[in-house]
């Protein structure tokens, strides 16, 4: 008897566990890594955020190859994690073929948008953080001219140049922008050398304060910047660090929101299109120690009337990717 | 297009020509001794990553240039076990080599350094400061000549007056010393040398060094004098660009010099679409100018200006016995 009951006893232990384990979301990170400094950390840090607050473990695997997309996926929906949330655009494809095998479990996409009944694609509104950006740099400039590095030619590369145009003729309309994209191959996600190149030709055409949405293109921009004495903006993740006195902000992408919103819906993890914003603090400037000096007040109430108004639907930040075309050059 | 503009996209041009320069000298060694070399691309990005990583932890970018100098140099010893001493096929050697430092930099970075494939940031005495050239800053304001001093010529890493000065270098050793002259010879006719008693095989393998020397210093310059860091794939492309230069050059150290600084101007020019359609009233898109200096090889290859005539042992491997 004691032996059936010793039994029973572990089998509603492994019961609970196993409950336990169902319940458990995952994080699949993409080949950068979770300490890549940019979007995986920042999803790194939203999952550990959820973590300390609800006291619950979640499980990770930080991708090696490509050919694990597919193989961590279904590992984690037949192990029964519930939802599995993945960093970055490269799973779209997989996705799509995991998604309807596993119709109970909630997968969360960020940055990229499957139909999917059981999909949740998180997209964010990189036009509005970059329009408040382009108003510190107008601001923030003294030459009246700011400059924009792009990484590859796409349209997303480009609805961060219009929101940041917009942002900069909203705040001095007589302020010239100049714009120059990388390339158009993926090769220019890894150029900076031609990034700082880039950067010093725009700083001899009057630019002081260079907003640079180039991936690793961008790292050149913010040291060709930093050597030369003028402003940058970082992207994606803060990177005022990386550069204390000497970038002016960063336009962050609350990718750590994201997920800690995911994970904290759990299995009953909404899905469809959700987008980040400003209203929902999906986007946004950064400020920390390393610029509070560089914003000043007059920058910092202007900036934040801009944002009160585009939550308000008072201003209207045009997406390049809606149409294909920019109202200001 | 004003004075202080032009200096701009010169300032530039040198810039951006000088790791050419060097992979272009490195790729003609090579190439003169008969050993094909696919692989300058992927001994640039290796020795980027050992100079960043290696300045990034000692502090010290001397201590970088030479790491990057020996992780070239390993890359050139194995293209040259594999091309020379085992007679393989020299341009599946130099792709592999490619495809190797390729992923290989990357792995040992994310290994390293857990940045996402990155080193991190150079500061201080881990990067080439610009040396500012004696009189510079006094000279500045005389008429033309002083902001050409002052800009073009002052203010660059001292690999940039490196890699200067080893066009003139490689003129004389390659064609004025009798080490030069025996590895022409070894490029055009290996058994006339072999006949001669001088080791085809030992000159070859000193060609490649060479090579391994020129492509480290090349990769360096990328990571340390012109960044402050190694960037996954950083290299993008120079190698190739490098040579489609030494192909314009004829394989010729003056013309390479000409070639690569042709290159570079383009590169630099391809910056700023602001002055092109100034000067020619029409716009001209970006990416005709990054794929001319690829067109004008192609020009030269079609024999429309002149014979590119490669070393005539290239590419293949020496057999003593018959």
């Amino acid at each position: 008897m004691t032996f059936f009951n010793s039994f029973l006893g572990t089998a509603a232990a492994t019961a609970l566990c196993a409950g336990a384990a169902m319940a458990d979301p995952a994080l699949i990170f993409d080949l950068g890594g979770k300490f890549d400094k940019s979007f995986n950390e920042a999803a790194h840090k939203g999952a550990e955020r959820w973590a300390e607050d609800t006291g619950n473990s979640y499980n990770e695997i930080e991708l090696q190859s490509e050919a694990q997309r597919e193989q961590a996926l279904r590992r984690f929906a037949k192990a029964g994690n519930n939802p599995i949330v993945m960093t970055g655009f490269a799973f779209g494809s997989v996705l799509e073929e995991v998604a309807p095998d596993y119709p109970d479990t909630k997968f969360a996409i960020i940055d990229m948008v499957v139909d999917a009944p059981n999909v949740r694609s998180v997209v964010f509104n990189e036009h509005q953080g970059s329009y408040l950006v382009g108003i510190l740099a107008a601001m923030a400039s003294e030459t009246g001219t700011v400059g924009f590095i792009g990484g590859m030619d796409i349209p997303l590369i480009r609805k961060f140049a219009c929101g940041y145009v917009q942002g900069v003729k909203a705040a001095d309309p007589d302020a010239e922008v100049i714009q120059n994209m990388t390339g158009s191959t993926p090769a220019a996600w890894n150029d900076p050398v031609k990034g700082g190149e880039l950067a010093k030709a725009q700083i001899s055409q009057g630019a002081d304060v260079i907003y640079a949405a180039a991936g690793g293109t961008g790292v050149g921009v913010l040291q060709a910047a930093a050597d030369e004495n003028i402003l940058s903006i970082g992207v994606d993740s803060n990177q005022n660090y990386m550069h204390p006195g000497e970038v002016l902000t960063s336009m962050v992408k609350r990718v750590d929101n994201a997920v800690y919103e995911a994970f904290d819906q759990g299995a009953d993890l909404e899905t469809g299109i959700k987008v980040m914003g400003l209203a929902n603090d999906g986007v946004g400037y950064a400020v920390d120690r390393f610029n509070a000096d560089l914003i000043t007040e007059e920058m910092k109430t202007a900036v934040e009337k801009a944002k009160e108004s585009i939550v308000s639907g008072e201003v209207i930040v045009h997406d390049y990717m809606s149409d294909g075309t920019c109202p200001v050059e | 297009m004003d004075l202080a503009t032009l200096l701009q996209v010169l300032d530039s041009t040198v810039r951006l020509a000088t790791p050419l320069l060097l992979a272009c000298l490195a790729g003609l060694f090579s190439e003169r001794s008969g050993i094909f070399d696919i692989g300058l691309e992927g001994k640039m990005l290796a020795a980027a990553f050992f100079s960043g990583a290696i300045a990034a932890v000692t502090g010290s970018v001397w201590l970088g240039l030479l790491a990057g100098i020996a992780a070239s140099m390993v890359l050139s010893g194995i293209h040259g076990l594999a091309s020379i001493t085992f007679r393989g096929n020299q341009l599946i050697s130099g792709v592999a080599i490619n495809f190797l430092a390729a992923g290989l930099t990357v792995v040992i970075a994310q290994a390293w350094f857990q940045q996402g494939g990155r080193t991190p940031s150079l500061i201080g005495g881990a990067r080439f400061a610009p040396i500012t050239q004696p009189f510079a800053e006094t000279l500045k304001n005389v008429p033309v000549l002083g902001p050409v001093y002052y800009q073009l010529f002052s203010g660059h890493s001292i690999l940039v007056y490196l890699a200067f000065l080893m066009v003139p270098a490689t003129w004389w050793v390659l064609l004025r010393s009798r080490f030069g002259l025996r590895l022409r010879a070894v490029g055009e006719a290996p058994e006339a040398v072999d006949t001669a008693g001088v080791s085809v095989i030992g000159t070859r393998y000193a060609a490649v060094a060479i090579c391994g020397v020129l492509c480290g210093v090349a990769g360096s310059y990328l990571a340390t004098g012109l960044q402050a860091g190694f960037v996954k794939d950083m290299s993008a492309g120079r190698g190739y660009i490098a040579l489609a230069a030494l192909i314009f050059s004829k394989w010729r150290p003056w013309h390479a010099l000409g070639a690569t600084m042709l290159f570079g101007f383009l590169q630099a020019l391809a910056l700023r679409p602001d002055i092109i359609e100034t000067a020619l009233r029409v716009p001209i898109p970006v990416q005709l100018l990054d794929a001319l200096p690829y067109i004008l090889t192609v020009v030269i290859l079609a024999g429309f200006v002149g014979r590119a005539t490669p070393p005539r042992a290239g590419g293949s491997p020496y057999v003593k016995e018959r």
